[in-house]
Parts: C-alpha cells; sequence; structure tokens
C-alpha cells in the first residue's frame, strides 16, 4: 500500500509512463519522494520508490547516494548552495559561502535547528560567466558579493517565501549574469529539490 | 569583427521571446524537421559527414560519424546530453534557456536520419529553469502535432521525455549518462563492449549527442553543408561558443568562426583583464584541459588543431583566465578538488589518486607543504595518467581520472617557482581573493 496521497499517485503513474522500463523513473521519483517527505529523503521514501519501480529498498538506496542532490538527512526549508568551484573562487565565492555561513549560523553541510536554513558549497553550477554564483533551492543568483549574500539570509529568514524564485532573488541580490536571461518567470521552488516537475504533456503509455 | 552568428542568432535579434514556439516558427523553425521527414537516412548522415560537424560536447567526434556507427537493430534511442557540469562551461544553459526549439528541432532531425521514436533529453539536476524552458518547448512541440504520433501529418511517430539529472558530474560521460537513465548509479560502461551505437540505453542502438551539437543541424540543413563548412574553423567547421569566465571584464558566452588569437579573445572581445592586471594562465578548454600561460600561447589561434598542437585542447569551450593575483596552488587544488569530488569510485587511479592529489595540494596551500611534494604530485599523477602524455593513455574505464592530472602538469611546467615559495615560506604568498562588487 503507498503512503503518498492520491496526486503523489497519480503523478508517479505519470513519470513511469515517460520511460520505456519502469527501472528509468527511480530517479524522477526519488525528487517526488523528497517533495513527499517535507525535501529530503527518508527511508520509507526510498521503500515507496522501490515498490513503484519494482527493485529492492537497498538499491534505490545506492542510487540515491550516488547523486548529491537526493538529500538523505533533514534539509532546511531553503538550501543554499553556494559554488566554490574554480571560475566562482577566482571571483571570490569562498568569501560568499563564509558570509552565508556566518550570516545563518550555518556551517556548510549542515541545517539550523529550525529547519529553515541548510547551507552547502557545491562544484560548478554552471555560472561561471556570472560568478560568484548561489543557488537557494537550485533557483539562481549570479554576481553575488558577501553583502547582498548576508541580506539573502536574512530575506530568507524573514520573508519566508512560500516559492523562492531566481527572476525575483537575482533582481533583489544578485550582480553579472552569465547571459541575459529574457523574460522574468514566476515558477520556483517549494522545497530544497529542482522545480521540475515532469508533468505537462505527455505521450503515449510507456512503451514495455 | 563582424560574426556571422548561428546558434546564437535568434536570442541576440530576438532576446524578449527566442524561447517561444510563435517566434521559433517566425524565423524559420521547423521547415528543417519537415524537409528531413522526406530524406532517407543515408541522405541525412552524408549530409551531416559532409558538413563536418564534431560534437561540442568536449570530444570533438564527428557526428555523421557516429550516427553512421548505428547498429542496425530496433529499437533505437537518442539521448540528448544536456548535463553540462565541466568547470567554466555554460554554453549549454544559454541554449536550452533561450533557444530550446532549435534544439528539439535538432533532436528530431538526428531522431528521423537514426530512426528513433523516442528520445531522452538529460539535463543536469541543477538546471530546473533550463529543463522547465525544455519541457515547455516539448509541450509547445506537443500540441502542435511536432511531438507524438504522426509528427507533422506524417506516419513518423516520436516521443521526447525530459529527464533530470541529480548532480553527478560523471553522468556527461555517455555510458554513466545511460545508465543513470536507466536508473543506475551513474557509472561509466566499458567501451568495448559498450559502445552507445551497439549497446546503449537498454542495451539497443543509441545516439548520445550534445546539446550544441544538434541545435546546429537545422542550420546546417537549412544552408547546407558546403556552405555550414565555410562559415568557420575553430572546430574544423562551422562556429563555436567560447564559454569566458574569471578575470575578464566582459565574461560570456561568445560565438566564434573564424580563429582568432587568445590576446583577440581575452583583450578585445572578452573586454580585456579585470582592473588591468596581467594575464598569467588560462585553461582553454574546461576544467580537464592541460592550462596556457601568456608568454607561450597568447598568440596562438583559437582552433581544435592549434590547441592539440600545443598539447591542449578546446573540449567544451570553456576559457577560464586567471590574472597575476592568482594562486596557482590554490587554482590548482580546486580543480583537482572538483575531480575528486567527482569520481564516480569505479577505478582505483582515479577514486585514491584524485583524493590524494587535491590532500597533497591543500597541504601546500597551508603551509606544509614538503619539498619533495611536487614529485609526489607528480608520481601520484603517474599512477593515474601512465606517462603523463597528452591525450592521456588510459588507466582507467573513463577520462575524469586523467583529466585531474591537468593541473599538476602546469605547476611542472610553469609554477615549480610557485610550490617552492609555498613550502619555502610555509604558507601562501598570495592575498586571497575577495569578492568583487
Amino acid at each position: 500500500m503507498s503512503q503518498w496521497s492520491e496526486a503523489t499517485q497519480a503523478r508517479a503513474r505519470e513519470i513511469i509512463s515517460r520511460y520505456p522500463q519502469k527501472r528509468s523513473a527511480v530517479m524522477p521519483l526519488l525528487y517526488l519522494a523528497m517533495a513527499e517527505d517535507q525535501g529530503w529523503l527518508t527511508n520509507e521514501g526510498m521503500e515507496e520508490v522501490a515498490r513503484w519501480v519494482g527493485i529492492t529498498p537497498a538499491q534505490v538506496s545506492a542510487v540515491a547516494s550516488f547523486y548529491t542532490m537526493y538529500k538523505r538527512e533533514r534539509t532546511g526549508r531553503y538550501l543554499i548552495s553556494c559554488c566554490t568551484s574554480i571560475s566562482c573562487m577566482l571571483m571570490g565565492g569562498d568569501d560568499i559561502l563564509h558570509a552565508v555561513e556566518d550570516e545563518s549560523g550555518v556551517p556548510h553541510g549542515e541545517t539550523d535547528e529550525r529547519g529553515l536554513i541548510s547551507v552547502e558549497h557545491v562544484e560548478c553550477i554552471g555560472a561561471c560567466g556570472g560568478a560568484p554564483a548561489v543557488q537557494v533551492n537550485y533557483e539562481l543568483i549570479e554576481g553575488v558579493t558577501p553583502d547582498r549574500a548576508r541580506d539573502l539570509v536574512r530575506w530568507l529568514s524573514g520573508a519566508r517565501p512560500e516559492v523562492v524564485n531566481g527572476d525575483e532573488m537575482q533582481e533583489l541580490f544578485g550582480g553579472t549574469r552569465s547571459f541575459d536571461w529574457a523574460i522574468k518567470e514566476e515558477d520556483g521552488a517549494t522545497g530544497p529539490f529542482p522545480a521540475f516537475q515532469p508533468l505537462g504533456t505527455v505521450g503515449r503509455e510507456g512503451e514495455s | 569583427m563582424s560574426t556571422p552568428l548561428v546558434v546564437t542568432k535568434r536570442m541576440m535579434d530576438h532576446p524578449t521571446d527566442s524561447h517561444t514556439m510563435e517566434r521559433y516558427e517566425a524565423t524559420g523553425g521547423y521547415v528543417q524537421a519537415r524537409r528531413a521527414l522526406g530524406m532517407t537516412r543515408d541522405e541525412l548522415v552524408e549530409e551531416i559527414k559532409a558538413s563536418g560537424l564534431l560534437g561540442r560536447g568536449g570530444a570533438a567526434f564527428p557526428a555523421g560519424m557516429k550516427w553512421s556507427f548505428l547498429a542496425p537493430a530496433r529499437p533505437s534511442y537518442l539521448v540528448i546530453n544536456g548535463d553540462e557540469s565541466e568547470p567554466g562551461t555554460f554554453k549549454d544553459r544559454q541554449l536550452l534557456e533561450r533557444d530550446p526549439h532549435q534544439m528539439l528541432e535538432g533532436v528530431i532531425i538526428t531522431a528521423i536520419a537514426n530512426e528513433v521514436h523516442h528520445a531522452f533529453i538529460y539535463i543536469r539536476g541543477e538546471y530546473p529553469k533550463p529543463a522547465r524552458r525544455v519541457q515547455a518547448a516539448v509541450d509547445a512541440a506537443y500540441a502542435r502535432g511536432y511531438l507524438g504520433s504522426g509528427i507533422f501529418g506524417s506516419g513518423y511517430d516520436l516521443e521526447v521525455t525530459v529527464h533530470l539529472g541529480a548532480g553527478a558530474y560523471i553522468c556527461g560521460e555517455e555510458t554513466a549518462l545511460i545508465n543513470s537513465l536507466e536508473g543506475f548509479r551513474g557509472e561509466p560502461r566499458l567501451k568495448p563492449p559498450y559502445f552507445p551505437a551497439a549497446k546503449g540505453l537498454y542495451m539497443q542502438p543509441t545516439i548520445v549527442n550534445n546539446v550544441e551539437t544538434v541545435s546546429n543541424l537545422p542550420h546546417i540543413l537549412d544552408m547546407g553543408a558546403k556552405a555550414y563548412t565555410e562559415l568557420g574553423h575553430v572546430l574544423d567547421t562551422g562556429t563555436f561558443l567560447l564559454s569566458v569566465s574569471g578575470h575578464v571584464n566582459r565574461p560570456g558566452n561568445y560565438e566564434l568562426p573564424h580563429g582568432i588569437t587568445w590576446r583577440q579573445l581575452i583583450y578585445d572581445i572578452a573586454g580585456g583583464m579585470r582592473d588591468g592586471k596581467e594575464l598569467k594562465a588560462l585553461i582553454p578548454g574546461g576544467a580537464s584541459s592541460p592550462w596556457f600561460v601568456p608568454a607561450i600561447h597568447l598568440e596562438d589561434q583559437i582552433t581544435k588543431d592549434v590547441c592539440a598542437e600545443a598539447g591542449s585542447m578546446l573540449g567544451s569551450g570553456a576559457v577560464i583566465v586567471m590574472d597575476e593575483t592568482t594562486c596557482m596552488i590554490r587554482a590548482a587544488e580546486r580543480v583537482v578538488r572538483f575531480f575528486a569530488h567527482e569520481s564516480c569510485g569505479q577505478c582505483t587511479p582515479c577514486r585514491e589518486g584524485t583524493t590524494w592529489l587535491e590532500m597533497v595540494l591543500r597541504r601546500i596551500e597551508e603551509g606544509q607543504g614538503r619539498a619533495i611534494d611536487l614529485d609526489l604530485l607528480l608520481d601520484v599523477s603517474d599512477n593515474i595518467s601512465v606517462g603523463l602524455a597528452w591525450p592521456p593513455r588510459m588507466t582507467t574505464i573513463c577520462p575524469l581520472g586523467p583529466s585531474a592530472v591537468s593541473p599538476i602538469l602546469a605547476l611542472r611546467d610553469y609554477f615549480r617557482d610557485e610550490v617552492d615559495a609555498h613550502v619555502e615560506l610555509g604558507g601562501c604568498p598570495f592575498k586571497r581573493v575577495e569578492a568583487h562588487a
């Protein structure tokens, strides 16, 4: 019996239908499990994914542990990822990380007691032309300074937006971008997982 | 300089709506996909071969030849590699966000040429916005009957699934990407026997092409292979997107046709060095590529062949520029740390070697370095990449491990004195970089 809501189960079926073999749905289903479990992956969530695709929980765990974006520990409502790879480091990415750690009181790799903010340093997020760059729940802000990074932390703690939106944060806290982002979009993230839910138009049912 | 833009033309001409179906169709979009439906597999493969199109994902493998290798078993699959993660690279993000239909038309053309009826677009997990734009483009294409059953009113069916990664650089390696897409850990497979064209996704013949590569296809069919070959020669034919980052005044993606020099790229196109500082080193083709220094390489033409002769590569087109204030130990440590973090762990030389390189570099940077440490770094490097040859002689399933050796070679060849200075001083002689406003 699934522990998931009817709506989530419907999404799981929809996701599985997009692949010729259902094991291919493991990755999107893990994101679904995170969304269902308050933003991180519990053992129950992995067991649920295992049932949906017909493999063992150990096999699911082996997959989940390979990828850094599947969080298997309690993660805050806002996951702040500071890039400290080469291009961001050259432009002061380490200072951004330290400012975020200092302002939030959360060292990288950890979550505050309120469950509000997690901080991590990450490898290249493909924003090198707008370095140094930060993501909040994978929504991007480029051209950040230490002061603006502190402002960002204060804003998240105070305003606590339901949806974090890259365009809004870029306007509030960002600077130089890798390239023009064009029009403003409303989409954003509702938790510490990427805001991409593959539920648009789908083709025929699974081929297998 | 007059630059005949190809893959970035639409987004430059129409900055507010280049990603929409309406703009795409108003600027010649999906004409070539319809035309491709009337062409045979052989005609399409020959046209792409004649265009000289090389893969834009880093390996520069001829795209037409890759297609011609597709084994006859069916079903065959197409996987678009949008797992762009090479430090310094951000070109595919721009193509995905700003012109997703251009890529999608390339997907349709590639599918037709390779008799594919189900294509997958694998986008890295940290790119939710590009993924949303691509999904919106896919939805729009389904809505108009350009995807799904009987595309463009033909008898040809094509399904497209957008798949999000979850934070693993190694999934940019095509066989790791396939494992990931099958729902496994993203570990590269041995080649042979697991060449994707023979035993790829679900052990079926599979084409894996990069985002920029397929984005070129509508243009090749539009202008014809011959005209495409005459566009430029950075990567033999066509144009090539360079991502410029680091200490320049105007970082960004630049679409280059003909070869220019590194000096022209940095001082003209990218606006010169930040704060008028001196150029110290540049990484020409992503974190994997051996480094260049101005005294030797500044006047070199930026082409695949000149780069190869100089012992490096254009790779994914990521140019990382470092000025005189940069500590080379720290820069090397960052590049090596990346590969240590991203090693999948299958092969011992890579898993252990990259970690050792990172630890020794950090020790030097933090003042605990010893006089023998450069030799130690080179010895460990030799275990990962035998003979420190370029291109590397492989000790591992994939090239990730050998890539970590590039910064060590730069220390050996150009910055030995900096290693010594760290050891003698018992610390880093450089002031740490600070973020600019």
